[in-house]
């Protein structure tokens, strides 16, 4: 069963891994996702997989003799929320700058410390001057 | 010293206050701000009735680390003192009538005085990290004076190349200086004077000495590092007569002399310092006869004095030290003069070029008495204190024991460009008739105060040859005990009966005359070489590697900071799986046997539906395929947790994979649509490799993650307290809410902020760049 998990998840790390490399801000969103899912994959099967022992405390019998490990789980409890906060958020983000720059493309997004307007009308000034 | 030392660091504080007291009363403020160095010089002249020392004083900086703010005086800092707060309360007057009208004259005040504080701080400072920092200010402040028409492009870049070098140098002084503390173990400078052969006899002493000898050369302009003081010549001229000429560059000079006692027994002293003080001695004179701009003029034989001053320091024989520190004196006084004598030309004929300028005696007496008197000096004419130096110089080469006649040749030569320029500057704008006419000249009287400052300059001078065993020989025997480290006597006299130094100086001068009376055919020549010489100058060298530096930094940060983010991202993930293939291969000789469990059919149908949908989403063509392959993803994943043992999982699992469909579906209009994107083929098959790759790696690493046995302490630890402690019987909701409580209120918090930036987002109107709700 783990490897067949472990195929899994490196499916989803490959194919989470591919869609972040893509030009279009919503197939980028789709990558962060899946990684999303591929980390929790990872992280569950950090402790060795048990099938029907969740972490659970019987009323009459006790700590059970055989449970599964309850902070894995924990974290990944954790991660999911978080996660889709970031969803959410990313969401949103996309939604506005699509709105502002009427594009999806982000390779019309390249400018690292000037932005590209600026650039723009730099080079139209000098072509006035000229 | 405790009194003199707080008022050197009071001035930090009068520079900041400099300004308030400016815009209140003009220019008038350089009357008050005087005061300042002047009761320095007080306090200078209380301290020389005793024996020019004052005990030294220790604040405590960083104790625990061995470092102490320590202050000491000796002849040394008194005679660089004396000129730094003298000279100081003149350039201050001058200054504030130089730049009367300028706005920016409060900056003037302000870092000049910063200067003066700093500059006094390097000379009286006992602690060699101290002195750097001192050193380091004064470098600063002179950036600053120097850019102080900031205006002008090329202030800009005379203000920025004399930082660079002077700080280049300065870094090299600091590693010179903590190698001295190593051999040493003290930053004392005391302790360093008192153990000389602790350092001469470590091997690490001639590193030391050549960093050191970088920070004093860059500082003191000298040969190959003299280029930036022509250029400074860009700051206002009282800035020019204080730093660039009377006191900052001198700070190297400072340096060698201060050290003398412990590196002046290395053999390497006698085999390179006194080389770089010719070099730059004899090149600084012959470049100073292509000029035709006073200030210029003036810079290069500025260059060529402090290499005079270096290479006699160099030579290190009890003569020529005692040589090298009236030579300091003599030429601070001269100099300083003739550059305010400048400033004040430039301000009442409005040019500074030579062959404009003439017959200005009658518009400006007093200064044409200034400069006359300095410019004699310069010349080395009795009865000025120039002479005397002039003198010593030649009794110094002459009687040194190697190559006499080459280096007293050699001085020669320098000195009678000294007296062709000191006819240039100081004789001929004032006396002449112009070489040119020019019609933009607008001749004005000279101002009260533009030639008081340079008068008082030259009449010590004069005072100090005709009565030169007054002051001038007290302090030079001072001086040179300090850096002896021995009782030194000096006796200065005009006349000395008929030597072979009085021939010399006669020789000096009749060649001199010629020279100065050859000007219209020896400048333009003599300028026209330098110009077919200038491709291996080091100004050359120098802008030729601030282009290389500056296109190395754009060519790297084209590669760095692409503005793509798969560049970025491919970087990562390559970087991470080189590195943890390389990790597996060299730590790992044989890597543990993963172990796993036989699957049933239905986890398999799970997993088979991951997989699918994610190869799938890869090939989706629309935005709600997408999601629905997302949803499977995620909804698989939750029957996953469900199958093994995580009912918490599975259950947060389907209600946040539900709410995000539900996010998606209500927004999906509103993203951008999925559009062909024209990848070319490289990049495709580019950014499959890497994310194949990645994909592995994870895969692999996660097989042997879980092969290794886990004996995790805290789970057995937390199934046991989970009821006792925390009163919880499902353990999970118990790490979240109670165990790890704290970690759950940030997770909270996160939300909370993603809340309001969602919150926030949706609340501005569609076409608003700059947000809020208008």
């Amino acid at each position: 069963m783990l490897f067949l998990m472990a195929i899994a998840a490196g499916v989803l790390f490959a194919v989470g891994i591919f869609m972040i490399l893509r030009r279009s801000m919503v197939k980028v969103l789709v990558g962060i996702l899946l990684l999303g899912y591929a980390a929790n994959l990872l992280l569950f099967n950090a402790a060795p997989l048990m099938r029907g022992v969740p972490p659970l405390i019987d009323p009459v019998m006790g700590v059970p003799a055989d449970y599964a490990d309850p902070v894995p789980q924990a974290l990944i409890l954790t991660a999911i929320v978080i996660s889709f906060g970031v969803t959410a958020f990313a969401v949103v983000l996309i939604r506005r700058v699509y709105a502002v720059t009427g594009t999806g493309d982000l390779d019309n997004m390249h400018c690292t410390d000037i932005p590209c307007e600026s650039e723009e009308i730099l080079s139209d000034l000098e072509d006035e001057i000229k | 010293m405790t009194a003199l030392s707080i008022t050197i660091l009071a001035g930090f504080l009068i520079a900041i206050l400099a300004p308030f007291l400016t815009r209140l009363m003009k220019h008038r403020a350089a009357f008050v701000l005087a005061l300042y160095p002047l009761a320095v010089v007080m306090q200078l002249l209380a301290l020389q009735r005793g024996s020019f020392t004052a005990p030294s004083i220790q604040f405590p900086w960083v104790p625990s680390m061995g470092l102490w703010m320590t202050f000491t005086l000796d002849g040394l800092g008194f005679l660089m003192g004396m000129l730094i707060a003298g000279i100081g309360t003149l350039v201050i007057l001058y200054g504030g009538e130089y730049l009367r009208d300028d706005p920016y004259l409060e900056r003037f005040f302000l870092w000049v005085i910063i200067f003066m504080a700093s500059m006094l701080g390097v000379v009286t400072s006992g602690n060699a990290l101290v002195l750097f920092v001192f050193w380091e200010l004064t470098s600063i402040s002179s950036f600053f004076l120097i850019g102080y028409k900031f205006e002008y492009e090329s202030a800009r870049a005379a203000a920025w190349q004399a930082l660079l070098v002077t700080g280049a140098g300065g870094l090299a002084m600091l590693a010179g200086l903590v190698l001295l503390g190593q051999i040493t173990g003290s930053f004392e400078i005391n302790q360093w004077l008192q153990n000389p052969k602790l350092v001469q006899e470590s091997s690490l002493a001639p590193a030391a000495f050549i960093l050191i000898l970088l920070g004093a050369m860059t500082k003191s302009a000298q040969f190959p590092f003299h280029f930036w003081l022509p250029n400074a010549m860009e700051a206002p001229t009282p800035v020019s007569a204080y730093l660039h000429s009377a006191t900052m560059v001198k700070a190297g000079v400072y340096l060698l002399a201060r050290l003398f006692p412990v590196l002046g027994g290395l053999a390497l002293w006698n085999q390179v310092v006194p080389w770089v003080g010719l070099l730059t001695l004899v090149g600084g004179a012959l470049l100073a006869l292509g000029q035709t701009d006073l200030k210029k003029l003036l810079a290069y034989t500025t260059v060529s004095s402090l290499g005079g001053m270096v290479f006699l320091l160099g030579l290190g024989t009890p003569l020529a030290v005692k040589t090298a520190m009236l030579f300091l004196l003599t030429h601070a006084l001269y100099k300083g003069t003739l550059f305010l004598v400048a400033g004040g030309v430039d301000h009442a004929a409005g040019s500074r070029d030579i062959r404009k300028l003439g017959k200005l005696a009658k518009l400006m007496p007093f200064t044409t008495l200034a400069a006359g008197l300095a410019a004699l000096s310069m010349a080395g004419i009795p009865p000025l204190i120039g002479f005397i130096s002039k003198e010593y110089v030649y009794e110094s080469t002459l009687y040194y024991s190697n190559l006499p006649f080459i280096l007293t040749g050699l001085a020669v030569l320098a000195n009678v460009a000294n007296v062709a320029v000191a006819g240039w500057v100081g004789i001929r704008p004032f006396w002449q008739q112009p070489e040119q006419k020019d019609e933009d000249l607008h001749l004005h009287k000279e101002s009260v105060w533009l030639w008081i400052p340079p008068l008082v300059l030259a009449i010590t001078g004069l005072f100090m040859g005709v009565f030169s065993q007054g002051a001038a020989q007290t302090w030079v025997a001072a001086a040179t005990s300090s850096v002896l480290q021995e009782i030194s006597k000096v006796k200065f006299s005009l006349w000395h009966g008929i030597t072979p130094m009085l021939i010399l100086s006669i020789v000096t001068l009749i060649i001199g005359v010629v020279v100065y009376l050859t000007s219209r055919t020896l400048i333009p020549g003599l300028a026209a070489f330098w110009k077919k010489l200038s491709f291996v100058g080091p100004n050359l060298f120098y802008s030729r590697s601030m282009r290389a530096f500056l296109s190395v930094a754009g060519w790297q940060t084209k590669i760095l900071q692409s503005g793509y983010l798969r560049y970025y991202i491919i970087t990562i993930i390559v970087t991470a799986v080189t590195l943890a293939v390389v990790t597996l291969a060299t730590r790992y000789g044989r890597l543990p046997n993963p172990q796993w469990t036989q699957p049933r059919f239905y986890d398999v149908i799970f997993i088979v539906i991951i997989i699918t949908s994610a190869i799938l989403v890869t090939r989706a063509v629309s935005r709600l395929a997408t999601i629905t392959l997302l949803g499977a993803i995620g909804f698989s994943i939750a029957i996953l947790f469900l199958l093994y043992s995580g009912p918490d999982l599975a259950m947060v699992q389907f209600a946040v994979e539900t709410l995000t469909v539900i996010l998606f579906v209500l927004v999906i209009y509103q993203l951008p649509k999925y559009t062909k994107s024209n990848y070319p083929i490289q990049a495709n098959v580019l950014n499959i490799i890497v994310s194949v790759a990645g994909g592995v790696m994870m895969a692999v690493l996660m097989l042997l993650t879980s092969a290794v046995p886990s004996n995790s302490t805290l789970a057995p630890y937390f199934m046991e307290n989970s009821l006792e402690l925390a009163k919880g019987r499902n353990v999970v909701n118990v790490i979240l809410v109670d165990f790890r409580g704290l970690d759950t209120l940030g997770e909270i918090t996160v939300l909370m902020i993603a809340a309001i930036g969602v919150f926030a987002l949706l609340g501005l109107k569609k076409g608003s760049k700059s947000g809020g709700n208008r």
